[in-house]
């Protein structure tokens, strides 16, 4: 039997019940537009998770200080300082999964120029911490590890803090702002990084060198470092061995025995990101199997409708067959009203779907990215659905006898 | 015609019988009936209610398959095919007129007469020429877009009758083609026929009015799933009251 032959006579059969049709073919409509949507959303939010924690930078690991215990009163992670510039050393020479290791230590500071202040997080660093965080100057530079060795009054702004500073557009590279009444000269404005995974600004910083910061802000050298170290790995696959690696040279320096609890915390942010995208996989996989569910549900419609139609049009399938309709040509007509029927669906679902996962990307914020396997996938599970669902009216429809389906009433 | 035509006859039906099982009892609809047409006849199948007129006439049209026996139609042992050979014998050799005329609703005239044709993969320009000749042959050529519910139950029976002959068949059954009709209507579509065997086609028909019978060439009564006479005759000529 040639599709020719079929596809006329059972366009002709739906045409003749639009409405019916129409709805039939919804149940599949909003099956294929809901997967691709939920789709559609699933990967935004992945993408979006992703792009917050690159603004942290790659490979990132963040060692903090120990605990102080009081009376019962456990002080949280880096209220006593455990940690010492030799074991920043240590860490730096006998790690060899680090590539790279830097202390920062912050204070609140009001930061004045001329006649504006910005308040604003001030942070002492080495030159290293620019590249752990993958962090350029967006204007003149970073500074070098000579500035730290002379412990130079120079600084680098955030792109937020330059703004409020200086104001939009302008260029503050080479002037000055004064901190506790000590002069800084601008050195740089680093890109613009954005919004962190807690939602505050990235950009809303300034940094100076550790030296400087020690001399000028702290008021001298301590054996500890008032603040935390942050490490870059050698590679994203090597996150896991750096942090064991620090856990055992930073137990070894403080001498703790088998038993006793580490006095300090190592944050691998790269877990923690992959946690979050993990979860927004997950997220994903439960939006897109209630999306098959109702797509499910649309076929079931469309074996519904089909039976009913079998039924309705039993007479009409016996004058077939009495005019010479073989049980083949009964069974592939039937089949071509349901895939018909499905294929329409997904076509019209595809198109919805597209449509409502772009609204949904500006309204929530994030790039639409067009779902092409995600159309196709749900495009061929629709026309599945119609295979699946349309065969047993379909076969209903051809066992018939010519006499027993001429004599329905 | 008559130089072609093979010597077999058309239908040659030997000892058929069909029992239905209801529960424990069973029913011979057909009670080893043997029946022999010759091409060119016109012939009234007539018997009261149940005596297995319609049974026969379902078999001898290929749309049941009876119990037992032998059926050669056209020189085909038709008995033993499955049901899509079946669906090709009743596309290609026979042309079906019933009661109810069993049109397509909300389909065209054309379209109904199209269908043997669709089945037999006919060409969509060479089905439509075929159906409006077929059409006009039953007076209906100008009628060939109205759909049944526009068309008056004679006309209805014509389209049937249209689409019974589009496939140029060899033998067309009708299973009483004028039940649902008035005695008017009747005669012009027992006048119909006449045409069309007179035109060398065998025709094969159920009734139960002896005056619709009155219109063949042989008068076959058929009581308890038997054959209990079959007389020739000299057929009266349907005219229409002036």
């Amino acid at each position: 039997m040639k599709l020719g032959q079929v596809l006329p006579i059972a366009l002709g059969a739906l045409m003749r019940n639009k409405t019916r049709s129409f709805l039939t073919a919804l149940g599949v409509i909003i099956g294929v537009a809901s997967v691709i949507s939920m789709a559609a959303v699933g990967e935004g939010a992945k993408a979006r998770v992703a792009a917050v924690f690159s603004g942290m930078g790659t490979n990132v690991l963040i060692v903090l200080s120990g605990s102080t215990s009081s009376g019962g009163v456990m002080g949280g992670f880096g209220s006593m300082p455990t940690l010492t510039w030799d074991d920043l050393r240590a860490i730096r020479t006998q790690a060899p999964a680090v590539r790279a290791a830097a202390p920062q230590q912050s204070t609140r500071a009001t930061l004045m120029a001329q006649d504006q202040n910005w308040t604003t997080s001030v942070a002492g660093i080495t030159p290293e911490f620019f590249g752990i965080r993958d962090w350029r100057a967006d204007k003149g530079s970073t500074f070098a590890d000579a500035d730290d060795q002379a412990g130079a009054k120079v600084i680098v702004l955030g792109e937020t803090v330059a703004e409020r500073i200086f104001g939009l557009g302008a260029d503050p590279v080479g002037r000055t702002v004064r901190i506790r009444s000590v002069p800084f000269v601008v050195l740089g404005v680093l890109d613009r990084k954005g919004q962190s995974p807690m939602g505050s600004d990235y950009d809303d910083v300034a940094y100076i060198p550790i030296r400087t910061f020690q001399n000028q802000i702290q008021g001298g050298l301590q054996k500890f470092i008032a603040g935390i170290i942050l490490v870059g790995a050698t590679s994203s696959d090597n996150t896991r061995r750096a942090q064991s690696e620090i856990k055992a040279i930073l137990r070894d320096r403080h001498h703790l025995g088998p038993v006793d609890d580490d006095d300090f915390n190592i944050r691998n942010l790269t877990e923690i990101a992959n946690a979050q995208a993990q979860g927004t996989q997950v997220l994903t996989a439960l939006l897109a199997a209630i999306a098959v569910v109702s797509l499910i549900v649309g076929g079931i419609g469309i074996m519904n409708i089909m039976l009913v139609s079998v039924t309705e049009r039993t007479r009409e399938i016996g004058v077939r067959m009495a005019v010479g309709a073989r049980p083949s040509q009964v069974l592939a007509q039937f089949m071509a009203e349901a895939l018909t029927l499905s294929m329409i669906g997904g076509v019209i679902g595809v198109a919805l779907g597209s449509t409502l996962a772009r609204l949904a990307a500006s309204r929530l914020g994030y790039a639409y990215v067009p779902q092409v396997d995600t159309a196709i996938l749900a495009f061929g599970f629709s026309v599945a659905v119609g295979l699946v669902f349309g065969i047993y009216p379909a076969r209903k429809a051809a066992q018939l006898e010519p006499i027993d389906a001429l004599r329905f009433e | 015609m008559s130089a072609s035509t093979p010597p077999s006859p058309l239908v040659l039906a030997r000892d058929l019988r069909k029992t239905y099982v209801l529960g424990d009892t069973t029913l011979n609809a057909l009670d080893g009936v043997s029946v022999t047409v010759e091409r060119g006849e016109f012939v009234a199948i007539m018997g009261p209610s149940g005596s297995g007129k319609s049974t026969l006439m379902n078999v001898l049209g290929c749309l049941d398959r009876p119990t037992s026996g032998s059926y050669v139609l056209d020189g085909n042992e038709v008995s033993r095919l499955s049901r899509g050979e079946l669906a090709d014998v009743r596309n290609k050799t026979i042309g079906f007129v019933f009661q109810s005329f069993n049109l397509l609703a909300r389909t065209s005239a054309v379209e109904n007469v199209e269908l043997p044709l669709v089945y037999a993969g006919v060409s969509r320009r060479e089905r439509r020429e075929r159906s409006a000749r077929a059409l006009e042959r039953v007076g209906l050529g100008a009628r060939l877009d109205h759909t049944p519910s526009q068309l008056s139950g004679g006309q209805q029976q014509r389209v049937a009758i249209a689409r019974a002959i589009v496939n140029d068949p060899k033998i067309v059954f009708a299973d009483e083609p004028t039940g649902n009709l008035d005695t008017k209507t009747s005669v012009e579509v027992m006048r119909l026929f006449q045409e069309l065997w007179r035109g060398g086609l065998t025709i094969v028909f159920v009734t139960h009015e002896p005056d619709v019978a009155l219109y063949s060439s042989r008068v076959i009564v058929v009581r308890d799933g038997k054959i209990v006479s079959d007389l020739r005759q000299d057929p009266k000529v349907a005219e229409l009251a002036a």
